[in-house]
């Protein structure tokens, strides 16, 4: 079922009774009613009756199979339609897909405002001046009889003056029309595609083991890679492999396991005590540590069959059939080994693990499990069945599994395996003998990074079976809303008065190269968050383990159980509220104290939060104090907290700093705060799509978040920002020329060039060279974005698409176009335009005011250009000679076609010095303020990148 | 400048062939999409922004130089004579002067060459505040009525003049043909008079393609209210080549249009006698009329601006370039260091 992403394999079977149902004859008579819940949302709870010959039989998820599942191991299912269409759990499960965009974008829409509000200016002055005008053609002294004002039109009527002005105000909107690049969203949408490209192309960012390169899925959010300023990253599949490795168990009280995690060398490192002493001894390790996955477990006291001689052999005979029998894996058998299809990665390790001592899981049915194993009466391995009675089921409020078997010596077990906590408070008196020790076990098991579980057991007689089992399928086939907690309140009763048989411990081995990456996205000014369902301990040590943590940060840990409120918990609930929520104020006070006394100094403080108290400090009373504390902090890590937690934690980061946030994930649990954040990055990885289906981007390893973020955040951000800023740039250098010949003609809207040069001005001769910049332009090369990540402190605080910069291009483009309209005006105007005395007209004016404009703008993109490679030269100076190419051939189409434009350069360009000379002149002129403001700042105020692109140049 | 090409190319061949057999997904090598094409990365470094600045003084002033001295050489002789053309008692209402056909609009000038003036000697008439550019005025003609004789009707574009009273077409039609100016000089130098040729004053281009050599004036000037010059309804438009330069319409409302040649050279000091006709109507609007006499240079016209503004700029840049090599002797930078930067002092916490 692909339907929450994870691809591996969900165990669905039919009631009993219904399984002697195997052939389309056999549904002649079959009649039966099904009486079940409304349509909801809920994957994972189905509750519903089958009435069958007059007895009830309770139907479960087991007995489901959801929309868009696919049969394996299975040839056909008869099956009946309970929900289609949009009743189906998927379809009810569908969310809009969120609509994001990105900063830059949304103040790139607040310019298109300020340029339509210049735009209505400038036409209403225009108008103005054109209304008073035109109603003094008539007066005396000022009656411009060549113009027939007697005799006009209602556009210029001087009678209605109003009304003409009005009219004019139209045609000027017209005429002003290319101040709004409309282009530019085509050419934005262009730029970014290509962008996107390049991220799917990088090869930096292609997964060799997984064959996965990095994927952009959507092009609009490149550019807000380059300002991240918070990213909240899940713990399981993201920082870690989400492969389990069975590495410690502790059983009957003794420890056992060799190997050493992550966490721990880390650890070594940190302190960085015999380090080089043990090297050798790990990497003798590492030899055969790959060669069973899932298993990384050395001890001779267990392996090879040695476990027999154990002192507690009994004991550790059951905790490995625990570990083999109580879990929903299914065995895949091929020739002669045995894999498994587990739904979680834990249960595959447990089950290895059986396997690789002795006790080898090999088939299951619906009513049994087989296993291979090793007797210790017989002294041989011999194949033992466990008749499969019930499995009560994992879920997250429970925190525990069990199965009831019947062996072949007809005994009942209880097989329970869980969370050390709930199990510890279901023992029996007998059961605690090895409590302590275990306690103790586990406690450094979860020091070390490693994921901790209980395992236990009970025996069980006849008759309390008998009768636990009819309340329990009572509680199974009832309907109404509380179904499951019915259900687990059944299940509660049979699992008490358990034997303790030990602990697991498994390791979440970090992925390759998740330290050093958290260590550059810290040096950029990164916040990292970690949002994980884990224990403190271990949420912790994974902190540590990929340098989240150091050693010389201050922990500020804010947390529930500490005395108070457990002496706390018999009052009433609202009391036990307030009580809690003033403790969690206090703690975030003192924390805020202690944060501020110590600015300026260098220590750096991490904030560790649980779920409980993260629940209290979102609440809105604290949500405030206790964000801006989580700001102050280097890192904050939230533990034990639910998926909807994640995306509250994301939507308040988001709203609070108003910075943009990275949310980093892979699995379904991921999917709100992938949603809810302005990037979404899926990991790619064991636990399914799901959460790259709903990312922006999905990468296939975390540590390729660094060059993603570091290096083409850096790239697009600049890149768009200054494409937007040129674009802007250019629209109003061209279009203040026209606006400056309007005005010296009455303002009658009447343009400065031919009507065809300026549709081509955004098409043909400005537009590829601004994509070539959007596209291609790069200040550094993507190792210095990597050596120093500080540069990316440039996005954050957003200084190329900072209100000064915007409004400074935009004064450089009237600037540009003032320069060129008078410069211009003066140079070739009035006295001859060549030596045969012919003088400029419109037609001439416009030609080499057009070039210059064309001219100015192409060779500004070019100063600004800090990477030239063939493509940025061939686009800048051919759009420039497309345009003299364009003016020849427009001259030779017929007069009627061309008007203005009747073979103007041939004929009265090519061979007047005036035209060259001036063009020449104004060009230079034109570039000049921009030049000299640019020198000056690199020269005086250099900013981090022109240093940094400078000390570059110094060392090559 | 620094020019870097990517020296990386060989280096993946190996392994883009091996990934090929796998059929990975792998992304392909090229310089292109892994942004490694060869490169200038252009650096405002000091050199360049000294030698740039010092190069554009260098190049600017020599052309500065050369278009000023082009400048003065030309020689410009210019009259306003709207003014002192009107007689004594009629000045104080000199519109009914202008738009009485009965006066007497003959004027005659007398104007001393302030130095050498040689052949050919471009003769415009420079009117000023007369809004050629005016959006209604541009548009009020018809390019293919003065093109070919059969869109003789194609004169909608041109109202208000477009047709009689009777809705015949006028040709050529519109308020550019119908306001032509219609002022006329005579010279004379020492009581010789001085020809002045009016061939091949307008664009080649406009004769040959613009204005045809088979439409002829119709109906023109034949309305109610006479706006300028007639034309002789015998000779086709692509000879009226006084109609034709009136027609390449001004950009700005001060213009000059060429008015003819005086092909004899004009010795210093020499007195010319101008008989006007001043027929045009500038005084309802308040306009200026000049008559310019000039000679020309390669550059054209007498405009010091181009050359002044050539040398201001580079004498600027040069000006620039100096300040910079002096800050740069006596105050060298260290390139690249971070600590110069404002940015460092408020740098985020972690650092190596």
């Amino acid at each position: 079922m692909n339907l929450d992403g994870e691809t591996n394999l969900k165990r669905k079977q039919s009631l009993q009774i219904t399984s002697s149902l195997t052939n389309d004859q056999s549904f002649q008579k079959f009649k039966a009613l099904i009486k079940c819940e409304d349509p909801n949302d809920k994957l994972y709870s189905f509750i519903g009756t089958m009435y069958f010959n007059g007895v009830q039989y309770p139907l479960s998820p087991q007995q489901i199979l959801l929309r868009d599942s696919k049969l394996r191991n299975t040839q056909y299912v008869y099956g009946i339609v309970i929900f289609t269409g949009h009743d189906t759990k998927v379809m009810q499960n569908a969310m809009d897909p969120p609509s994001k965009r990105s900063n830059v974008e949304r103040r790139m829409d607040k310019i298109i405002y300020l340029l339509f509000t210049i735009l209505v200016v400038i036409a209403s002055i225009g108008s103005i001046f054109f209304g008073i005008k035109t109603k003094g053609e008539m007066s005396e002294g000022n009656y411009m009889w060549y113009l027939r004002p007697d005799k006009s039109s209602i556009f210029f009527d001087p009678r209605r003056a109003g009304l003409a002005a009005f009219c004019h105000f139209l045609t000027s909107l017209m005429l002003y029309g290319c101040l709004i690049p409309i282009s530019l969203y085509i050419s934005i949408e262009i730029v970014k595609v290509l962008q996107s490209t390049f991220i799917n192309q990088d090869q930096k960012m292609y997964c060799e083991e997984s064959d996965k390169p990095a994927r952009a899925r959507t092009s609009n959010l490149n550019e807000e890679l380059g300002q991240v300023h918070t990213i909240l990253s899940d713990k399981t599949g993201t920082l870690t492999c989400n492969s389990m490795e069975f590495v410690k168990c502790s059983i009957g009280g003794v420890a056992y396991g060799s190997g050493s995690t992550e966490a721990e060398k880390s650890y070594r490192k940190d302190k960085e005590i015999n380090y080089f002493e043990l090297k050798p001894l790990s990497s003798g390790f590492n030899g055969y540590e790959r060669l069973v996955k899932g298993f990384n477990f050395y001890d001779d006291r267990l392996m090879n069959g040695q476990w027999v001689k154990e002192p507690h052999s009994e004991t550790v005979q059951m905790f490995f059939r625990v570990l083999a029998i109580c879990h929903t894996a299914i065995p895949v058998v091929e020739s002669k080994s045995v894999s498994y299809e587990a739904e979680s990665p834990d249960e595959a390790a447990f089950v290895t693990t059986a396997r690789e001592l002795g006790f080898e899981f090999f088939q299951r049915t619906q009513m049994s499990i087989s296993l291979h194993e090793f007797d210790l009466k017989i002294g041989r391995k011999v194949i033992r069945t466990y008749k499969l009675l019930n499995i009560l089921e994992f879920s997250s409020a429970r925190k525990r599994m069990s199965v009831i078997v019947r062996t072949e010596e007809d005994e009942l077990l209880l097989f329970c395996k869980g969370a050390d906590g709930v199990i510890f408070e279901k023992l029996s008196k007998d059961g605690q003998v090895f409590e302590a020790e275990t306690k103790c076990h586990i406690n450094e098991y979860s020091e070390a990074g490693l994921r901790t579980l209980a395992v236990a057991y009970r025996k069980l007689t006849e008759e309390e079976y008998r009768i636990w089992n009819e309340e329990f399928l009572a509680a199974k086939s009832s309907v109404n809303a509380d179904h499951d907690m019915i259900v687990d309140e059944a299940a509660e009763k049979i699992e008490k008065d358990l034997i303790l048989l030990g602990a697991t411990g498994v390791e979440d081995r970090l992925q390759k190269g998740v330290p050093e990456c958290i260590n550059k996205l810290a040096e950029a000014g990164i916040k990292i968050w970690i949002l994980t369902g884990d224990k403190l301990e271990t949420a912790v040590n994974i902190g540590f383990a990929c340098h989240l943590l150091r050693k010389e940060m201050k922990n500020i840990v804010i947390k529930l159980d500490t005395p108070e409120i457990s002496v706390l918990k018999d009052g009433d609930k609202e009391a036990i509220k307030m009580a809690i929520n003033e403790r969690i104020a206090n703690q975030i006070r003192e924390a805020q104290s202690q944060v501020s006394s110590s600015k300026g100094s260098s220590v750096s403080f991490a904030l560790i939060i649980d779920g409980n108290s993260l629940a209290y400090a979102l609440s809105s009373g604290l949500e405030n104090s206790f964000l801006d504390l989580a700001v102050d902090c280097a890192s904050v890590i939230c533990c034990r907290i639910s998926p909807k937690q994640k995306a509250l934690v994301t939507r308040l980061v988001k709203r609070r700093t108003r910075k943009t946030t990275l949310a980093i994930g892979d699995g379904a649990n991921d999917v709100g705060m992938l949603q809810e954040a302005d990037i979404g990055v899926g990991i790619s990885g064991v636990e399914g799509m799901q959460a790259v289906m709903s990312s922006d981007f999905a990468i296939a390893q975390f540590r390729f978040l660094e060059r993603l973020l570091l290096v083409h955040g850096h790239w697009c951000y600049r890149r768009i920002a200054a494409m937007i800023c040129y674009f802007f740039y250019k629209n109003l250098a061209f279009g203040f020329t026209l606006f400056w010949f309007e005005a010296h003609a009455l303002f009658s809207a009447q343009p400065a060039y031919n009507d065809w040069y300026i549709s081509f001005y955004n098409v043909a001769f400005t537009s590829l060279p601004v994509m070539a910049l959007g596209v291609f332009d790069k200040d550094v090369s993507s190792a210095i974005c990597l050596k120093f990540p500080s540069l990316h402190q440039d996005g954050i605080r957003n200084i190329f698409f900072s209100w000064p910069r915007i409004l400074g291009w935009m004064l450089n483009g009237i600037i540009t176009a003032t320069i060129i309209y008078y410069f211009t005006t003066n140079a070739i105007l009035d006295q001859a335009f060549r030596s045969d005395g012919r003088v400029a007209g419109s037609e001439l004016l416009g030609a080499t005011m057009y070039t210059c404009v064309v001219w100015a703008v192409n060779c500004q993109l070019a100063l600004y250009l800090s990477y030239f490679t063939w493509i940025q030269h061939l686009l800048i100076w051919g759009s420039i000679f497309f345009w003299y190419i364009f003016l020849v051939i427009y001259g030779f189409f017929p007069p009627t076609i061309s008007t203005t434009a009747y073979r103007v350069f041939l004929e009265a360009c090519v061979s007047s010095p005036l035209y060259w000379l001036s063009s020449l002149f104004i060009v230079v002129a034109a570039l000049l303020p921009y030049f000299s403001y640019l020198t000056f700042q690199t020269m005086f105020f250099p900013k981090y990148h022109h240093s940094i692109q400078r000390a570059k140049t110094g060392d090559s | 400048m620094n020019s870097k090409a990517g020296s990386t190319f060989g280096s993946d061949g190996a392994t883009d062939s091996s990934a090929a057999r796998r059929n990975s997904k792998k992304p392909k090598y090229s310089k292109f999409t892994q942004q490694e094409l060869p490169a200038c990365k252009p650096l405002l470094t000091p050199g360049i922004v000294i030698s740039t600045f010092a190069l554009i003084g260098i190049i600017f002033i020599p052309i500065g130089l050369a278009s000023l001295s082009a400048s003065e050489h030309v020689v410009e002789l210019v009259d306003r004579y709207d003014a002192d053309c009107v007689p004594q008692h009629l000045r104080d209402d000199k519109l009914a002067f202008i738009q009485n056909s009965q006066t007497n609009k003959t004027c005659t000038r007398r104007l001393i060459v302030p130095k050498q003036m040689s052949s050919p000697i471009q003769v415009y008439y420079q009117l000023d505040n007369f809004y050629q550019n005016h959006r209604r005025y541009v548009k009020s003609r018809s390019d293919k009525q003065l093109k070919s004789k059969s869109s003789e009707r194609e004169t909608k574009t041109c109202e208000p003049e477009g047709t009689t009273g009777d809705g015949l077409a006028i040709v050529p039609c519109g308020l550019i043909a119908w306001s032509l100016f219609n002022d006329t000089y005579s010279f004379s130098a020492n009581s010789k008079s001085l020809q002045v040729n009016k061939k091949d004053i307008a664009w080649q281009s406009d004769k040959k393609h613009k204005f045809g050599s088979d439409v002829y004036p119709k109906n023109f000037q034949s309305g109610g209210l006479i706006g300028g010059a007639s034309l002789n309804a015998s000779i086709p438009l692509s000879e009226q080549e006084d109609l034709i330069v009136w027609m390449r319409t001004a950009a700005l409302p001060t213009f000059r249009k060429l008015y003819g040649r005086i092909e004899v050279d004009l010795e210093a000091n020499e007195e010319i006698t101008v008989v006007i006709q001043n027929n045009y109507n500038t005084y309802s609007f308040g306009g200026k009329k000049k008559l310019v006499l000039s000679t020309t240079s390669w550059i054209g016209g007498k405009n010091n601006f181009l050359g002044v503004a050539y040398l201001t700029v580079g004498g600027l840049c040069l000006f620039l370039a100096m300040g910079f090599i002096l800050l740069y002797v006596f105050k060298p930078r260290t390139l690249g260091d971070p600590s110069y930067l404002s940015w460092n002092r408020n740098a985020a916490g972690y650092s190596n």
